[in-house]
C-alpha cells in the first residue's frame, strides 16, 4: 500500500511540528505556505519558552502542558533555547498577595519554583526594580522563534516532507459531496498555478484558521484572533524571563534576547489580520510597564516594535480570559466535510503537544496504526532545512 | 504616530530567471513605521504577488535583510524616517552576492552551508558570547551554568556588502570567519583548514563594510583580523611542535 498523503496549510509553528509528526509516522507530507517559513504569529512570538506558572492559577490545563512541553523541547531542540529560567517578581501589595494563589497554582500543576529573597532576586538580576519586595525563580526560557520552526521543518524534510514556500492556497477542490480532496495552488515565485490531492488536509493556519475552514464551507471555527504589541529595546538588561507576579496583564513580562530585552504584550481584537499597525499609546504603555521591572529600560532605546496576532480558541469570552489551550477540529464532526482538520489556539512552547494530537487524529480517520515518537527525537539544526533536498 | 508622509516604494521585481524591473507603490506611510512594515503592505494591499522574507519583526531572526536605497539593511528595525524624506523614494532591493529566488527573496543556502562547516553554535555558554552592554550586565554575563543565543543571525547582511564576496563566489565571507572566531580553532582541526586558506582569512581586505553594516553587533572585521592572530599563532605553535 502506497503511503497516505497529508497536505499541511501553513508552515507556523503547528504545521511544521504535524508535518514532523507524521513524516515519523510513514506519510507523505507536502506544506504549503504562503509565504516563508514562521511569517505570521510563530515568527512574532514574544519568545518565551513557558514554565507554566504564567497559567498556573486561572488556566491550569495550559500550565500543564507548558511545563511538561518545555521540559520535552529543552532535549529535542537545545540549540534554540536559552535555558536560563525566569523570574516571577512582586513589586506591591497586590503582588505580595497573589503569591500564595501562585504558589498554590504551580504545585497543582507540578511547575518547580523556588522562593527568593528580594536580596537574592537582585543578586541574580542587578538591573531588576531595586524595590522588588519577593520573587520566585521558574523553569522559563527564551526560544528563537525562527529557528524552533526551521528545526521541525529541517527534521521533517530530512523524513521526506515537502515545502512549498511563497504558495498560497487560494481554494480546496472537492469529492462532489462537499469533502476536501486536496487544495488549489498559486505560486508566487513563479505565478504558476496547479492542485494537489491529498487523503487528509490540515489547515494549521493559526489565527487565519477560521478564514481557510470557511473557504472549505465550514464558517463555525470560535477563533478570536488577537493581537498584542511587543516592543524591543537595545541593552540586555537580564538573563533571564523577567515576569510580574500577579494575574496576566498588559506589559508584565520582559525578556532577553541576544543584546536585546523584549516587552510584551497587549490584548486587543481585530477584523483584517494581514496587516496590523502598531499604535503608539500601546508602546508608550510597554515602556512604562517594562520600565517597571527593569527600570534600565528608561536609559534604553527603543530597536522596533511590532504586532502579532494571538489565535484564541473560545466560546463566548474575550481576549485574556480565554484559555491558551488548544483545539484539534475534525471537520467530519463539525459540519459533515470529511478530509479537513484544523488546529488551532495553543502557544509556542506546545507545538510538539498541538501536533500530536493533530497527527493522532489524523492517523484515527485514515486508519493508521502508527504512534507518536516525537518526544525522543533530537531535532536538526535550522540551517539543514535550507541545505537539504526538497 | 500621528505625522503621515506620502512615499514611493520602488520595489526589485523578479520571477523565474526573467529580466527584472522595478514596480513603484505609492503609500501614505509613518515615518516612525519600518520599512518592513511598507514592504508588508504593498503585500497586503497592492501586491499580493511580491515575495519576501521576514519572520521575528525585532531582529532576533535575520530574515528580512534587504537593500534599502542601497544599502544593506535589516528592515523590521530600519524607520523609514532613516532612509528618506516625506515625498521620498525607498528603493527596496534583494541582497548581493546570493543568487536570487524570486523579488527580495535571496537563496542563503552557501552561508547556512559554511556556518555548519564552521561548526558556528547557535546558543552559547553567556561567557563566550562577547560583548556585554554594561558592567552590571557583564557581570551577570560571569554567572556560570548560563546560556545565550550567539549574536550573530545569519542575515547574510555582511557578505551582501562584502566587496570580496562580489568577486569571489568561494570566499567564506564575513559571518562564516566571524562564526570561526567564535568557535575558536581548538575544536575541529578541519576549521584551520578551512579559515586558513585563499578563500578564507587572508582574502579579507579590511573594507570593514560588513561591521559598517551588522546589525546584530558581531563586528566580523574586528573578529577576522583577530582570526588572523589566531591562525598565525596555531601555525607557529605546529612548527615548533607545540
Amino acid at each position: 500500500m502506497s503511503k497516505p498523503h497529508a497536505i499541511i496549510i501553513g508552515a507556523g509553528f503547528t504545521g511544521v511540528a504535524t508535518a514532523h509528526d507524521l513524516a515519523l509516522r510513514g506519510f507523505d507530507v507536502t506544506v504549503v505556505e504562503r509565504g516563508p517559513i514562521a511569517n505570521g504569529t510563530s515568527g512574532r512570538t514574544h519568545g518565551l519558552l513557558h514554565s507554566g506558572g504564567r497559567y498556573a492559577v486561572k488556566d491550569q490545563e495550559s500550565a500543564i502542558e507548558c511545563i511538561d512541553e518545555n521540559m520535552i523541547l529543552r532535549k529535542i531542540v537545545p540549540n534554540v533555547i536559552e535555558p536560563n529560567g525566569g523570574l516571577f517578581v512582586a513589586l506591591d501589595d497586590s503582588d505580595l498577595a497573589y503569591a500564595e494563589t501562585f504558589i498554590e497554582g504551580c504545585q497543582a500543576c507540578h511547575i518547580p519554583i523556588e522562593e527568593l529573597t528580594a536580596k537574592q532576586a537582585l543578586k541574580m538580576e542587578p538591573n531588576l526594580n531595586p524595590g522588588v519586595l519577593a520573587a520566585f525563580l521558574v523553569p522559563d526560557g527564551t526560544f528563537d522563534p525562527l529557528r524552533l520552526a526551521l528545526s521541525f521543518a529541517a527534521t521533517a524534510k530530512s523524513n521526506g516532507a515537502k515545502f512549498r514556500l511563497f504558495t498560497e492556497v487560494t481554494e480546496f477542490t472537492f469529492d462532489g459531496q462537499g469533502n476536501v480532496t486536496g487544495v488549489k495552488l498559486w505560486d508566487r515565485t513563479n505565478d504558476n498555478r496547479s492542485e494537489l490531492h491529498g487523503d487528509i488536509v490540515v489547515n494549521a493556519t493559526g489565527a487565519w484558521a477560521g478564514q481557510i475552514s470557511e473557504m472549505a464551507g465550514d464558517p463555525g471555527i470560535p477563533i478570536h484572533p488577537t493581537p498584542g504589541v511587543m516592543v524591543t529595546y537595545d541593552q540586555r538588561l537580564c538573563e533571564r524571563a523577567i515576569n510580574r507576579l500577579n494575574k496576566p496583564a498588559d506589559g508584565d513580562i520582559v525578556l532577553p534576547q541576544r543584546q536585546m530585552v523584549v516587552v510584551g504584550t497587549t490584548s486587543f481584537e481585530v477584523e483584517d489580520l494581514d496587516y496590523i499597525p502598531v499604535v503608539e499609546d500601546q508602546i508608550q504603555l510597554m515602556f512604562e510597564r517594562g520600565a517597571e521591572l527593569l527600570p534600565g529600560i528608561r536609559k534604553a532605546n527603543m530597536r522596533g516594535a511590532y504586532m502579532a496576532t494571538r489565535p484564541l480558541v473560545g466560546g463566548g469570552t474575550t481576549g485574556r480570559s480565554i484559555a491558551r489551550t488548544f483545539k484539534c477540529f475534525d471537520h467530519k464532526e463539525s459540519h459533515n466535510i470529511d478530509g479537513l482538520v484544523t488546529i488551532t489556539g495553543g502557544k509556542a512552547t506546545t507545538l510538539r503537544q498541538m501536533a500530536e494530537k493533530t497527527a493522532d487524529v489524523v492517523c484515527q480517520k485514515l486508519g493508521v496504526d502508527a504512534q507518536c515518537t516525537t518526544k525522543d527525537v533530537p531535532l536538526l539544526s535550522h540551517r539543514q532545512f535550507y541545505l537539504l533536498p526538497n | 504616530m500621528n505625522t503621515k508622509w506620502n512615499v514611493t516604494f520602488r520595489v526589485y521585481r523578479q520571477k523565474d530567471q526573467q529580466t527584472p524591473h522595478y514596480d513603484e507603490f505609492k503609500m501614505e506611510v509613518s515615518p516612525d513605521e519600518y520599512v518592513l512594515d511598507g514592504v508588508e503592505r504593498v503585500w497586503a494591499f497592492h501586491d499580493r504577488s511580491l515575495t519576501f522574507r521576514h519572520a521575528c519583526h525585532h531582529s532576533t531572526c535575520g530574515a528580512c535583510g534587504m537593500r534599502v536605497n542601497g544599502v544593506e539593511k535589516l528592515t523590521c528595525i530600519t524607520p523609514i524616517r532613516e532612509v528618506t524624506t516625506d515625498g521620498g523614494v525607498i528603493k527596496v532591493e534583494p541582497l548581493r552576492n546570493f543568487p536570487i529566488v524570486s523579488d527580495l527573496v535571496v537563496d542563503l543556502g552557501p552561508l547556512y552551508q559554511r556556518m555548519e562547516a564552521v561548526g558556528h553554535r547557535t546558543v552559547l555558554p553567556t561567557n563566550e558570547a562577547g560583548i556585554a552592554n554594561s558592567l552590571k550586565a557583564k557581570k551577570a554575563q560571569e554567572e556560570n551554568g548560563m546560556y545565550r543565543l550567539a549574536d550573530c543571525i545569519e542575515c547574510g547582511l555582511c557578505i551582501s556588502a562584502c566587496p570580496i564576496a562580489a568577486t569571489t563566489a568561494e570566499y567564506l565571507g564575513p559571518a562564516v570567519l566571524a562564526g570561526a572566531q567564535q568557535g575558536g580553532l581548538d575544536r575541529d582541526p578541519h576549521v584551520l583548514e578551512l579559515v586558513d586558506s585563499e578563500v578564507g582569512v587572508w582574502r579579507c581586505h579590511s573594507a570593514y563594510e560588513c561591521t559598517e553594516v551588522c546589525p546584530s553587533h558581531v563586528e566580523p572585521a574586528w573578529r577576522i583580523m583577530d582570526l588572523r592572530k589566531k591562525v598565525i599563532g596555531k601555525k607557529f605553535k605546529r612548527l615548533f611542535g607545540g
